[in-house]
């Protein structure tokens, strides 16, 4: 947009390198780095006016306008009086104008807000308060715990110690969990020594400005000694300075340099299919407009020279005409003026009135909101509501959209006993509902009230003082890496990487093993209300390879102990030989678990001897300080002890599915929705939450998995895939060759059904071949096959590449759902981004088009909102453009009855008001209320959604019937009035051929036309839309009987001359005899035509509507969700969820504080609480 | 330019203390009206074989009936037309064919007619124009209705609309304009011819213009004097025309803007054949009709041109009925609609035996 590039043209060069020295206000200055104000308003006062006029006057409608206004003011060719353009111009301009100014005063105010946010500055020597916007590039400023980061800063120092500050960047890139940033030694050493602060005056030299969030390269200069700066020194501005209490940056970046607002770019203006529909039509119009205006010029032409010629005896030729073409050229223009109202500039506005409208009710639906955060749906795009009812591809993420990203301890098998089911007092397995009596922990006072569990056999285990179950519970609470934090006696709060540890270290807790707290070499946990502290000798930590994790601890009894935790077919492997049955009973439990999508864990231990363990240790030592081969020779140690374990049981924690996603998603298949996953987790999880979602269920004929690991396999994989769904799809090796040519890129390529259900799980590296080039159109063609994609371990990217696939070879409206940054570039790629406000962080919503806080209610916005948008969208455009071509036609046949003189049919204030007045709000009426049949119904029946997805309600084919149907009308208003006018006079002799009558009688017949066929259009009849209709009606007669009054006449001679015409006219009786004429003749072909229609070819929604009428009620309430169970058995690979562990940074004791266990200082992130809570 | 970055959420979108509903500050929970809701109360009607059908046949049964009652009425009305425009080199007014304005003395030629059947209502005589094109745009607006109505400003300084027709010799044209000027100014007078005598017939000249043309639109212009000649002071005739306006008639309601005569002109016809009222004959006594069968003859003062570009001019006689002259399209119109009505009745109700039914049992995949 232009201002951009007013901004963009004043920097003189580009930045290339950015050089600055820490308190050198001067120095910094003469860069001209942004300062940190941040300005995302367009315009102020005094621009106003004139950038939005500029702006406006870019819209091909409104600049069509305005060349309308200038034909006009050239007298020979002026046919309308210049008020029929101006008066619509200026209110189309007034309503987009004021809409612009309300967004950009909301604009400047939340930049205000932002800018003048309270911030610690130190200059010369002392710490001054400031405003954000005061901050310049090379300040040092303070922030203390929960501040939000001001500007991207090098951190110098910290409260905590090595310097070390947490920050959560949820804001940023999705993610909960703390993260950890370092300042360099040299400057760590500054502490909060505000003298040698002011007297530092390192230099830096860094990149210029960019989006990439995880990188940054610089150096900083520091008496002549150079350090590396990278990524893990610097605070991003949209971070949130967490347990730590104060803490120095020094500003690198600032307001519109941040990496935040460099991420914020420009967003892709989206349309809707409609849109550009609208777009081709209007062209088309366009052309239709011309081509009428060439044969009334032509006419014009012939007439002028056949008769205007000769009748120049009463009506001379205009001044400067001295030929019959050349008056036919004028006359060109003058039928363009004339004709103009095909292409309606109200259209443009009516549209937009009817999106927001529609958006709002979106924000005001009760039945998208989510109570338990105060959190209703919003439409943060109003201009794409009726895409919402033509969506064919959904692409959801996993985390935080399906599943709610909370780790639940759901069932657990200890020694070969299963624990967590709820059996009546028949024995028989019971549905666990909110009635289950809950197991009551009040025994220990460390519980953590949120935890539920419903078994009670196995407290009554723990309570009997069961070897087997203490162990396992000892286990928990040993082996992990979770931080406690304990603010208050009692209130233990636990920080984990993951949640899955969270959960399992929180059920320990409640069982009566509770992880108190730790230092680097011991382990503080209270054992049944007995504090026990374990020392700490080694941790192995997790990482992918391994997908196991163990701590040997020694406790107070001396006991040499490792414990160990891992996925089943890895520990399995490790396990002693004497663990046989044991082995077979709990396999049996963790295939059960498994079939009931859990996340599996086995937990396995084994003593070690005192000397063994010493040469172990020492070696691992050796090991641990080697130079080169650390890793190897670390691991090979690890795999040395981790052998022989004795299995203690296995834990199955449910990854909480959001609720309703089963039901949702079922819906949404019912409706024709193809649904893919694009997570970034791996395959086994990812499938397994498939099943537990309904994605993917026992019936599919087929799942494909694609893994293979060169583009030769992947093929291969694809097209067997492929020939299996449909062995007539299969055209050898064709595609592959035509298309590796990257020209052809946009084909559309046909629907393919496949034969039966299907579904495909392709792996991340599989879709890496995948998307290149040449396989692309094997993947789209197979993938688009089935009906449910789940493509696992993929990167962002990757997620925006499938989109744009999709978008790129099928003709289909794409929707993208996800909560995380991870989802952004989807979000932003798909037609339509859904992000859900759920607790990753904010960056998924702000760049999305639609934010709710739970997945189910997709299945509302979609089918029901969507589908309303939908239909009252087309219903609109049907009968905008049908109105319109009646009323504008009407001109044209009065041509050939009017010497081609661009004569118009109605009188001039009646074109003026048509639109604007007349005829505007019953329609708007109906495109903001129609409903063919209400939510419950919509939701019932899921297949009402398939017209839309044909884009069976308004296309060129629709068009094309409107503009016929416009045309028949036109005609019957035109030649009804001009039958019974014909040589006829009043019934007292007088006139009442005359021009001014028969204006009346054709506007009046054309008003009451359109109104029955709004009528026949609406289907649901609320008190506005008979208000609306009646009242334009009613305001159409009082208008023309007060404009064509003496009154008017008197006061406004020049612009009301049909004085009289109204009561002379409109009380013959042939009069009315032909306007109801022209009604039945107009409307009962279209009642016929819809009935027949109705009857021989019955859509959907037809068949719906006779069964609901045949109900007349409305649907039953949707029953009581269930919980779905499935028997299948699933083997579960499960694993953690994290990549590496924090054991280093425990055992290194770099994050801990001296005076463990209970610290006064910093809050700890609520984060954990946060978590647990939903 | 399209930031998609709002800075109040980078501060107030952080999701703050999270599971408290109802706590400090008001919940966002959308209000539970109708109308937010989209639950307003509502009537759905739908097309079905109930409603359509009746719809049918009842507007067939209606429109029969009417439409022969209108045909009928226009068919009792009694007409009379003749073409004078002379083309034809036996008419008598063959010989004024090329007449021009303000010919003097000016051409006049009789046309002898005889009425078969008397004429027993007030009678009302029209002239009619065709291929004359009142309803050109430029023609229109060729006018200046504040002068018409009597504005002393646009008395003397018309319209740019009434060009070329706005001034002449320096002098302000009054009335202005191509309608003006071009009025129509044949003179009409009907005799009957009873035994050789020719008695003229009363023609009455008044009460042939709207009401509101007559007291509203046209007015003359105003004064200290009654004296039309006067309140015209500065202006000059229309070109065609032989006398300036306040000279159209010795009758001061009727003479200047008011003439009726001038009044039915300048309402510009719709299309480019129509007739316009020229005389009254009103029933005398209720013995006699208004014009009986019998000879007539009708005497044209002949000084209108229209030859040039192939009009033609008709004198039309005629009664009327509670519906205006004769016209029978409508009659047949709504006979002919009624019958279609009527027959598409029956074959929809045909085809909703045949098919309807059986799509009404088909299931809906739920």
């Amino acid at each position: 947009m232009p201002l951009s590039g007013f901004k963009f043209g004043k920097k003189k060069l580009k930045e290339e390198e950015r050089h600055l020295q820490a308190n050198n206000r001067d120095f910094n200055l003469e860069f001209e780095y942004a300062n940190n104000s941040i300005k995302t308003s367009k315009y102020n006062f005094f621009t106003f006016l004139p950038l939005n006029l500029f702006e406006q006057f870019q819209r091909i409608a409104n600049a069509y306008f305005l060349f309308l206004l200038i034909l006009q003011l050239i007298p020979q060719v002026s046919s309308l009086s210049w008020f029929t353009t101006v008066v619509p111009l200026v209110l189309v301009l007034t309503v987009s104008g004021v809409k612009d100014a309300i967004d950009d005063f909301n604009r400047h105010k939340s930049d205000n807000h932002v800018n003048n946010r309270p911030v610690q500055v130190l200059i010369n020597g002392r710490l001054k308060d400031d405003k954000w916007m005061n901050i310049q590039v090379g300040d040092i400023i303070k922030l203390e715990n929960n501040n939000f980061v001001t500007a991207d800063l090098l951190l110098l120092s910290s409260s905590e110690p090595h310097s070390l500050t947490y920050i959560e960047t949820a804001e940023l890139d999705g993610e909960t969990n703390l993260k950890v940033k370092q300042a360099l030694t040299v400057t760590a050493e500054l502490g909060e020594n505000l003298q040698k602060l002011t007297d530092f005056n390192g230099e830096v030299k860094c990149e210029a400005p960019n989006n990439k969030l995880d990188k940054f390269t610089g150096t900083l200069i520091l008496r002549g000694e150079k350090f590396a700066l990278d990524n893990e020194k610097m605070l991003l501005r949209g971070c949130t300075i967490r347990n730590t209490e104060w803490c120095f940056g020094l500003v690198i970046y600032a307001g519109p340099d941040t990496k935040l607002m460099q991420n914020c770019g420009k967003t892709a203006f989206k349309r809707t299919s409609i849109d550009r529909l609208m777009n081709v039509l209007v062209l088309v119009i366009f052309a239709f407009l011309a081509l009428m205006c060439f044969i009334l010029a032509i006419g014009n032409g012939i007439w002028e020279h056949d008769k205007g010629y000769y009748f120049q005896v009463y009506l001379p030729w205009a001044t400067g005409v001295n030929s019959a073409a050349y008056s036919g050229f004028l006359m060109f223009w003058s039928y363009v003026i004339i004709l103009n109202t095909v292409v309606p500039i109200s259209l443009y506005v009516s549209v937009e009135i009817i999106r927001l409208g529609n958006s709002f009710y979106i924000d005001w639906d009760r039945k998208m909101y989510y109570p338990l955060n105060d959190t209703p749906a919003q439409a943060r795009t109003t201009t794409l509501n009726e895409e919402l009812g033509q969506i064919k591809y959904i692409f959801s993420d996993k985390t935080g959209t399906l599943t709610q990203n909370i780790m639940a301890f759901n069932k657990c098998s200890i020694n070969g006993k299963s624990y967590g089911d709820v059996y009546d007092v028949a024995g028989q397995r019971t549905e666990i509902t909110e009635h289950t009596e809950k197991v009551d922990f009040s025994y220990n006072q460390l519980a953590d009230p949120k935890f539920v569990f419903y078994d009670h056999s196995l407290v009554e285990a723990v309570k009997l003082d069961d070897a087997a179950t203490h162990g396992f519970f000892r286990l928990l609470s040993l082996c992990h890496t979770v931080m406690p934090e304990e603010k208050k006696e009692g209130n233990l709060v636990y920080q984990a990487q993951s949640p899955d540890e969270g959960a399992l270290v929180t059920a320990a807790r409640n069982f009566g093993f509770v992880f108190r707290a730790r230092t680097p070499e011991t382990i503080t946990v209270v054992e049944m209300g007995e504090t026990k502290v374990y020392e700490l000798l080694a941790i192995l930590d997790f990482n992918n390879v391994r997908k196991r994790m163990s701590v040997i601890v020694r406790s107070p009894e001396g006991d040499l102990t490792l414990y160990c935790k891992g996925a089943d077919t890895i520990v399995y492997e490790l396990l002693e030989s004497s663990c046989g049955p044991l082995k077979e009973e709990t396999m049996e439990h963790l295939n059960e678990f498994a079939g009931e999508g859990l996340r599996t864990l086995v937990v396995a231990y084994k003593n070690l001897q005192e000397d063994y363990f010493q040469e172990w240790q020492k070696r691992h030592h050796e090991a641990s300080t080697a130079l080169d081969g650390r890793e190897e020779k670390l691991s090979e140690l690890y795999e040395e002890i981790e052998k022989d374990l004795m299995l203690l049981g296995a834990t199955a924690i449910e990854d909480k599915l959001q609720d309703g996603v089963p039901q949702t998603i079922e819906t949404l298949t019912k409706a024709h929705i193809k649904i893919w996953v694009l997570t970034g987790d791996k395959q086994e999880t990812a499938v397994n939450i498939g099943y537990s979602c309904n994605l993917l269920h026992d019936d599919m004929k087929d799942v494909f998995i694609i893994e293979g690991n060169t583009s030769e396999e992947v093929l291969d994989e694809l097209r067997t895939a492929r020939k299996k769904m449909n062995p007539d799809s299969f055209l050898d090796s064709d595609e592959i060759i035509k298309f590796e040519n990257p020209s052809t890129k946009s084909r559309i390529l046909p629907e393919e059904q496949a034969n039966g259900v299907y579904g495909l799980v392709i792996n991340g590296h599989s879709l890496a071949y995948a998307l290149e080039g040449n396989l692309e159109l094997e993947l789209v063609r197979t993938a688009c096959m089935c009906k449910v994609v789940i493509c696992c371990r993929v990167t962002p990217l990757q997620k925006a590449q499938v989109v744009e696939l999709v978008k790129k070879y099928k003709k289909a409206v794409t929707l993208a759902i996800g909560d995380g940054a991870n989802d952004v570039s989807m979000i932003k790629t798909a037609h339509i981004g859904v992000g859900i406000s759920g607790q990753e962080g904010m960056q998924a919503v702000l760049s999305s088009d639609f934010s709710f806080a739970q997945f189910r209610y997709l299945q509302r916005l979609l089918l029901v909102h969507g589908r309303w948008s939908y239909i009252r969208m087309c219903k609109f455009l049907r009968y905008f453009f049908y109105k319109n071509f009646a009323f504008t036609l009407v001109h044209f046949w009065y041509g050939f009855f009017s010497g081609f003189s661009a004569q118009t049919v109605y009188d001039q204030w009646f074109i003026t008001l048509y639109n604007l007045v007349y005829t505007s709000l019953p329609v708007l009426g109906m495109s903001l209320f129609d409903q063919d049949v209400d939510d419950r119904w919509s939701m019932q029946f899921p297949h009402l959604y398939e017209p839309g997805q044909q884009n069976r309600y308004f296309n060129k084919i629709e068009f094309v019937k409107c503009v016929l149907h416009g045309t028949y009308s036109s005609l019957i208003l035109f030649f009804i009035p001009y039958g019974a006018m014909y040589d006829t006079v009043r019934s007292d002799g007088k006139a009442i051929a005359d021009y001014q009558s028969f204006a009346l009688m054709a506007q009046t017949c054309l008003l009451i036309v359109v109104s029955v066929q709004i009528g026949l259009d609406t289907a649901y009849w609320t008190a506005v839309n008979q208000f609306f209709i009646w009242g334009s009606l009613s305001l159409y007669f009082a208008i023309i009987f007060t404009m064509y009054s003496d009154g008017m006449y008197l006061i406004f001679t020049a612009s009301f001359p049909f004085i009289g015409t109204a009561r002379n006219t409109l009380s013959q009786p042939n009069v009315w005899l032909a306007i109801f004429l022209s009604i039945i003749l107009c409307v009962l072909p279209v009642v016929g035509g819809r009935f027949l229609k109705a009857q021989l070819i019955p859509t959907v929604s037809d068949k719906v509507l006779r069964k609901i009428r045949a109900a007349k009620k409305r649907p039953p309430p949707p029953l009581p969700k269930t919980r779905l169970r499935r028997t299948s058995t699933r083997r579960s690979g499960y694993a953690f969820s994290h990549q590496h562990g924090f054991g280093a940074l425990i055992m290194s004791g770099r994050n801990m504080r001296p005076k463990l266990p209970f610290t006064t200082t910093g809050t700890f992130s609520p984060n954990s609480e946060k978590n647990r809570h939903k | 330019m399209a930031v998609n970055y709002n800075a109040k959420e980078e501060a107030d979108g952080h999701p703050s203390g999270v599971g408290a509903p109802g706590g400090a500050g008001k919940s966002r929970k959308p209000d539970n009206t109708a109308f937010k809701q989209q639950r307003l109360p509502a009537w759905q009607p739908i097309l079905t074989a109930g409603t359509v059908l009746p719809a049918f046949f009842i507007i067939g049964l209606i429109f029969i009936p009417i439409g022969i009652g209108i045909f009928v009425t226009s068919n009792n009305i009694r007409e009379y037309e003749i073409d004078y425009t002379g083309t034809d080199s036996s008419s008598p007014c063959n010989k004024c064919l090329n007449v021009s304005w303000n010919s003097t003395p000016p051409c006049t030629c009789t046309i002898n007619f005889t009425l078969d059947q008397p004429f027993e209502t007030n009678v009302f005589m029209y002239y009619g124009l065709s291929n004359f094109y009142q309803n050109h745009r430029r023609y229109v607006k060729s006018r200046d209705d504040s002068q018409l109505n009597g504005d002393n400003s646009s008395l003397l300084h018309p319209s740019k609309e009434c060009e070329p027709y706005s001034t002449s010799e320096n002098k302000p044209i009054a009335p202005c304009g191509a309608i003006a000027n071009s009025m129509f100014n044949d003179t009409l007078e009907l005799f009957r011819i009873d035994n050789e005598t020719r008695i003229p017939i009363t023609l009455n000249k008044k009460g042939i213009a709207w009401w509101t043309d007559k007291n509203v639109k046209f007015r003359n212009p105003s004064g200290n004097t009654n004296n039309l000649t006067a309140l015209f002071q500065g202006t000059t005739k229309p070109v065609n025309w032989p006398k300036p306006v306040y000279m159209l008639d010795s009758e001061a309601d009727n003479n200047g803007f008011i003439n009726e005569d001038f009044i039915v002109w300048m309402r510009t016809a719709a299309l480019p054949t129509f007739r316009k009222l020229y005389r009254l004959i009103e029933r005398k006594n209720n013995l006699q009709p208004t014009l009986q069968a019998g000879k007539y003859s009708l005497d044209i003062t002949y000084n209108y041109p229209v030859h040039s570009f192939d009009g033609r001019k008709r004198m039309i006689l005629s009664t009327i009925s509670w519906m205006g002259g004769k016209n029978p399209f409508l009659g047949i119109a709504y006979i002919t609609v009624g019958s279609i009505c009527f027959f598409l009745g029956v074959v929809l109700l045909v085809i909703h035996h045949k098919y309807g039914n059986r799509n009404t049992s088909a299931d809906i995949p739920n």
